[in-house]
């Protein structure tokens, strides 16, 4: 899509050269700091401590993981964020398609209203105190669905896929209701299973931004066992404390070669892992701007 | 408006009930969302009548005293406000002088490149740190930049003497908009390269033959050609700048920063839900809510007026 351009000539040239070598630096930018901590969570304490690890691992051994594979809370707070994704997610989905659905249908009586209703809770909130308090309220603190209820629907995604059904022809409707189908019929078998792009992109919105939340199981967890990972790895990390008992005394000793930024590098991986992994499978459908045709929508 | 008389009212309702009917289904769907919305976001708007109150959690909404605009009067006499106010715009401010301008740029560059797929490949990895947890990329920074990192390996190499960024608040604001940058440039030049990729490949023609160079071409083509996608998102982005992520200069602040990285929702969540004084944080967090509300309608109201497209 882009760069479809042919040019010619010598200032051209000297264009082109200087703007590749750009976009290599770009690229190092975003890639060198994470390959940086990944090969010094797997280099031996002496290379660390003495700064011999820059561009290749020294000393190559995965104990900083075997030791995350042994360490329960570690474990828990990885496990916790599974469900919270897992569960978050179906929930988001459902209630999304739920209320774009009729909202995408141009026959639905209301709809002018009921998109004003929903879309102003875009631009006007109660804010953090009475979110709280409603959660206190409803007696779900210390609960998964304190975490995975609130957002139950991001009215931005809401939107895409409203637009998304949208551009579905009409004549699908028309016809089916000809057929004798019943708007849910409709909805499970011929709008659903046309719209898989979309729903594959908010399955992949919503489970990101489940993986990587912390604030609301901060507001609303005071139970440690209910933590997500990205909690443990701030504690880890960024107040220099960890809930783990062993995981502390090991850092404190510096037991079995391993330094201790070693184990906050191979902790910040392991936090990012799954998107990190499947990131280089799924990043080619962005270029083609799903978000950006709804957006314009 | 149109006056309708009572005849043609008689022939409407039926119509609009048969529709009723046939699309009974489709309320029973969105009944769902809207007791979700209900209860979730109205609920809560409602509970903002707690900044007026001396609320206590045993007595509730209902039985709490009144207070009026007190805590309103005392936010605003409090010396903490001005240095929020401030933290709070000077951080936008930063993000959007350096962290807005850099995507066009990026997007304009990545449109030149001649081979294709080297420009896909730079901009899904550009596309990646925005789907790295805020949580994660804090951490990168704080490592990164502590006195052992490898920031101040690099410095010590070159000859200065090390820092600790962290406590250090000067640093703050420009560790806050780097940090930014790393995380979200080549994710927000997406909308920039979509609409790049709109333009008529006819202009670039023309120019050539005019004997126009690749930065003319790009000045005079392509920059003005997305002119107005650059508008409606620095409108949003001014309208949205009360609006600090209070995720991350939560996590990037300490007691030794305070003094530049204490924002407008990183106070109240001290106050309100670490200090429990809940209806002096709701009163702060409302006033700030109906400023930001006020600034969406000017903004929205001045983009419409310079003929772009407004939120709604």
């Amino acid at each position: 899509m882009t760069g479809n351009k042919v040019h010619k000539g010598n200032d051209s040239l000297i264009f082109n050269g200087i703007n590749t070598l750009l976009m290599c630096a770009v690229i190092f930018v975003v890639i060198y700091p994470i390959y940086y901590m990944v090969i010094v969570s797997v280099s031996s304490a002496d290379a660390v401590m003495a700064g011999r690890v820059r561009f290749f691992p020294s000393g190559f051994h995965l104990d900083v993981y075997k030791q995350f594979l042994t360490d329960g809370y570690f474990l828990k707070t990885y496990k916790n964020t599974a469900i919270i994704t897992l569960l978050g997610t179906s929930i988001n989905i459902v209630m999304t398609i739920i209320c774009a659905y009729p909202l995408s249908r141009r026959d639905f009586y209301g709809r002018g209203i009921i998109t004003a209703f929903i879309t102003f809770t875009m631009f006007f909130s109660g804010g953090m105190i009475p979110n709280y308090l409603l959660i206190n309220q409803l007696k779900l603190l210390n609960t998964y669905w304190a975490v995975v209820l609130p957002g139950a629907v991001n009215v931005f995604n809401m939107i895409i896929m409203r637009t998304s059904f949208q551009g579905l022809p009409e004549e699908l409707t028309e016809s089916a209701y000809i057929d004798g189908a019943n708007d849910l019929q409709l909805l499970y078998k011929v709008v659903l299973p046309l719209s898989k792009p979309i729903i594959a992109t908010m399955v992949l919105f919503y489970a990101v931004a489940h993986w990587n939340g912390y604030v609301h199981a901060m507001f609303y967890f005071t139970d440690k066992n209910l933590y997500p990972v990205q909690l443990y790895l701030r504690s880890l990390v960024l107040s220099g404390m960890t809930e783990s008992a062993t995981l502390n005394m090991e850092m404190a000793a510096g037991v079995g070669g391993i330094a201790q930024r070693s184990i906050q590098y191979g902790m910040i991986i392991v936090s990012a892992l799954p998107i990190l992994v499947i990131y280089p499978f799924i990043s080619r459908y962005f270029e083609k701007g799903v978000m950006v045709g709804a957006l314009k929508g | 408006m149109k006056v309708m008389t009572d005849a043609k009212k008689k022939k409407r309702w039926p119509q609009i009930r048969r529709r009723l009917y046939r699309n009974r289904y489709l309320y029973l769907l969105i009944a769902v969302p809207i007791v979700y919305f209900i209860i979730f976001k109205y609920l809560p708007m409602y509970g903002v009548v707690i900044a007026f109150e001396n609320f206590k959690i045993r007595r509730g909404i209902f039985g709490s005293e009144w207070v009026g605009f007190s805590h309103f009067k005392e936010y605003l006499f409090d010396p903490a406000f001005w240095k929020l106010v401030r933290n709070t715009l000077l951080l936008s401010f930063w993000q959007i002088l350096i962290a807005f301008p850099l995507p066009v740029i990026f997007a304009l560059l990545v449109n030149e490149l001649p081979n294709r797929r080297f420009a896909g490949l730079v901009q899904n990895v550009s596309f990646l740190p925005h789907f790295i947890s805020v949580v994660v990329v804090v951490s990168m920074l704080t490592m990164f930049c502590s006195r052992d990192g490898i920031i101040n390996d690099l410095i010590a190499f070159l000859g200065g003497t090390r820092t600790s960024f962290l406590i250090e608040s000067k640093y703050f604001r420009f560790l806050y908009v780097a940090s930014e940058v790393w995380q979200n440039t080549g994710w927000s030049a997406i909308i920039y390269i979509a609409a790049l990729s709109n333009v008529n490949m006819e202009l670039y023609e023309a120019a050539k033959i005019d004997g126009a160079g690749r930065f003319r071409q790009i000045l005079n083509i392509s920059l003005p050609c997305i002119l107005p996608t650059i508008v409606t998102m620095l409108i949003l982005n001014t309208g949205q700048m009360m609006n600090v992520s209070f995720d991350k200069v939560l996590l990037m602040q300490n007691a030794a920063t305070y003094e530049v990285s204490d924002i407008i929702s990183t106070y109240v969540y001290r106050r309100g839900l670490e200090g429990a004084q809940y209806s002096y944080a709701a009163a702060i967090d409302l006033f700030s809510s109906v400023i930001n509300l006020t600034m969406l309608c000017i903004t929205n109201a001045v983009s419409k007026k310079l003929g772009q497209d407004g939120l709604w």
